[in-house]
């Protein structure tokens, strides 16, 4: 019944026209995702545009303003499951004016699939994409050179692609990446080998979604649990039970090991970790449970319980990679919100060191406000201290977002350095 | 034992989520977020698996306290009698207050008007009796259990999903929502709806109910009923559905997917008795759940034009 599957989340990012679309169409159908009467209505849809053929993009565009205008205006998410492993497709739009997007899509993945058209090679959008990857540190990239079909499936146009993509990936962090010829149209090596390509002795792009290894994604040294919510229940049979309610954040932790909560400093030890009355061994990332200390002490929504030889950093002035996704565009000092794990400080942006160009990665100096999509490295001073890693280390404990103190709007997208 | 000793011990292997227990996880933690962000949340339950799925997840995410929101029942007047049972046994099981939003009561203030013909429902009108019970208690927060897997408007929708003061959802100015950071600011008369299992499918919520063994109404299990086909649907007899000339009731052994209005949810022809045979007939099957839906089919953009106007 594949009741112990592992989840893997992934993005697909792809420029208009390089087959992403019909690559998701191609996986759903081969692994038998996709139902009869969702089948039934694209192929009722297609032939209502006059197409002569089933326009699998029409099951991912769900919107009305998407499917007038034949585009993907948001994020989409798509589900399917393998004997292996469960899949959540966080499907991104490729126009450039939708990097908030993609980086939305990005910030859960644990892999990107970047979409390469076989006939073009590397475009702008090949560099975007995979630049997004990196800033968001997604551990795993598979690069699907895709119309293999289009170019007599030549191996030569393959390794010409796979060796301009290691020349260009070096300067970007990404450490895993995988290379795959494939056809999304016809099938070949998607989740069929292909017969096309005798050449290639690699594994399907299946075969890789289901095999990455995705255990370590998660920090499993650095112990963190941010407080969520304090559980009181003041009933008869539970008159003092104080459990600190939250998801693991990194680490492990068990019972009776010393902690130390940030940012006061005060320490103690735990008493039992448990979830549903059920107590549990141990915790790690992303567990969800509740814990119980020793000691009465002061512990509200917000803190960080650590161990004392191993803690974040606590300051009020914190360097970011931001992500600028508000229509308005951002000046220096302008305060926002700031919102870390289950904390939320006001702050102000200080300072902007640079923008990037993120086609061709140079950077832009003395620039004084930000528009949507742009990516900048800035300095934000908070009112009240944060407890943080970076994100390098924890991409929990290392992200924030920024609110507009006026509209309530997420504006901002911010990695720590 | 210092670091470098922490990460050589581990088999790393071993610290890893079932796909059952990550999704678990991440509801827990959206159920918990609710709580600490909102000052009046609340459970939109449906009689429905999903909600059902729901208020157990809530249980686990407070205990041992006792769940600290109301589950708000929209009542359309047209229930299976087996899920009100349901849901009455459910309130004194978790020990939790239900608020009855009901429909017959928008229809006889005027709120709304009720269709007629031979496919009437009430099912649009429960849009209106829902914000108005939101707003008589003052939510700011209802939590629902639609999936984003269910329908192709409900796959682009957010966990914290921020609705005007009209309760009006706009599909093309959602906040973007970045790693577990749920942004639930809002102004006065604003409210969100919260969606914890958005992640989950059909078939994650039957392998959750079976694995935790989470008790479900007998509607979902394969029983003898009186029922009559009409356009391919199978629908249960009911002092609500007007029989057209020439239809006459049969008796068959169905069972029902989803828990909608008795008028308008078709069962399926079904002899699955236990969750492991529903669980290998999900697994087999090749319609989706809301295949079985009339409320769907209306048109194509049935779903994202009833939740633009504040349905769930």
């Amino acid at each position: 019944m594949y009741i112990n599957n592992q989840l893997l989340r992934f993005t697909t990012a792809g420029s208009v026209d390089d087959g992403k679309s019909t690559l998701i169409g191609r996986l759903l159908y081969d692994s038998k995702s996709i139902f009869e009467d969702q089948l039934e209505a694209v192929e009722a849809s297609s032939a209502k545009k006059g197409f002569d053929y089933v326009d699998l993009s029409l099951l991912t565009d769900g919107l009305k303003s998407e499917r007038e205008q034949g585009i993907t205006i948001d994020v989409a998410y798509r589900y399917f499951a393998t004997p292996k492993r469960k899949f959540i497709i966080a499907d991104t739009p490729g126009h450039i004016q939708y990097t908030r997007n993609m980086v939305t899509g990005a910030s859960t993945a644990n892999l990107a699939l970047i979409l390469i058209d076989a006939r073009k090679g590397l475009v702008e959008q090949t560099h975007r994409h995979s630049f997004i990857a990196s800033l968001l540190k997604i551990p795993h990239v598979i690069v699907c050179v895709n119309k293999m079909d289009l170019v007599n499936y030549s191996e030569e146009v393959f390794d010409k692609i796979v060796e301009d993509y290691k020349a260009f990936s070096s300067k970007l962090e990404v450490s895993d990446i995988q290379f795959v010829p494939i056809s999304a149209l016809v099938g070949d090596n998607v989740v069929n080998r292909s017969e096309n390509m005798p050449w290639y002795d690699g594994a399907t792009l299946m075969h890789m979604l289901e095999t990455v290894h995705i255990e370590s994604d998660y920090n499993h040294i650095d112990s963190r649990f941010p407080v969520q919510y304090v559980i009181r229940p003041q009933s008869k049979e539970y008159p003092d039970f104080r459990g600190y309610a939250g998801r693991i954040g990194g680490g492990i932790f068990r019972p009776g090991e010393e902690i130390m909560v940030l940012p006061s400093g005060f320490t103690s030890k735990i008493k039992t970790i448990e979830l549903g009355g059920k107590l549990l061994d141990e915790a790690f990332a992303p567990m969800s449970v509740t814990m119980t200390l020793e000691d009465e002490i002061d512990i509200s929504r917000g803190d960080i319980i650590a161990k004392p030889n191993n803690h974040p950093q606590t300051e009020q002035d914190i360097d970011l990679m931001l992500c600028w996704m508000n229509q308005r565009p951002v000046n220096l000092n302008t305060k926002l919100y700031v919102r870390h794990n289950t904390k939320e400080v006001r702050g102000v942006l200080k300072e902007i060191q640079y923008k990037l160009d993120i086609s061709s990665l140079q950077r832009i100096e003395n620039v004084d406000h930000l528009t949507m999509n742009e990516i900048a490295r800035v300095k934000i001073r908070t009112a009240q201290p944060l407890s943080f890693d970076s994100y390098r280390k924890n991409r929990i404990t290392g992200s924030v977002i920024l609110i507009d103190e006026g509209t309530n709007e997420t504006v901002a997208a911010g990695m720590i350095v | 034992m210092t670091k470098l000793n922490v990460a050589e011990n581990l088999n790393m292997s071993q610290y890893y989520l079932s796909h059952l227990k990550e999704l678990e996880s991440e509801a827990i933690f959206v159920i918990r977020e609710v709580v600490a962000q909102f000052e009046k949340p609340a459970l939109l339950f449906s009689g429905g698996k999903d909600s059902i799925v729901l208020a157990y997840l809530s249980r686990k995410a407070f205990y041992p306290a006792r769940i600290p929101f109301p589950l708000v029942h929209i009542d359309t007047g047209h229930n299976f009698p087996e899920t009100m049972e349901y849901r009455d046994w459910l309130v004194n099981e978790l020990g939790v207050k239900l608020i009855v939003g009901s429909v017959q009561e928008s229809i006889d203030k005027g709120r709304v008007k009720e269709e007629t013909g031979w496919n009437a429902s009430r099912n649009a009108l429960q849009t209106v009796t829902l914000l108005d019970t939101i707003e008589k208690y003052k939510f700011d927060a209802a939590m629902g259990g639609a999936r984003r897997d269910e329908e192709k408007a409900r796959a682009k929708e957010r966990f914290f999903s921020h609705r005007d003061e009209f309760g009006q959802w706009d599909p093309k100015n959602q906040r973007p929502e970045l790693w577990n950071l749920f942004n639930g600011r809002k102004h006065m008369g604003e409210h969100f709806r919260v969606f914890p299992i958005s992640n989950w499918t059909e078939m994650d919520v039957w392998q959750y109910i079976y694995t935790e063994q989470i008790p479900i109404p007998k509607l979902y299990f394969s029983h003898e009923r009186e029922v009559i086909v009409r356009d391919n649907a199978i629908l249960s007899t009911s002092p609500w559905l007007k029989l057209k000339p020439g239809e006459t009731p049969t008796r068959k052994i169905v069972r029902f997917r989803t828990c909608g209005d008795m008028p308008i949810t078709g069962a399926v022809e079904s002899t699955a008795d236990t969750l492991e045979k529903i669980i290998e007939e999900v697994a087999a099957s090749r319609k989706t759940e809301r295949g079985t839906r009339a409320d769907d089919k209306r048109s194509e953009t049935a779903m994202e034009d009833r939740k633009k106007s504040g349905y769930f």
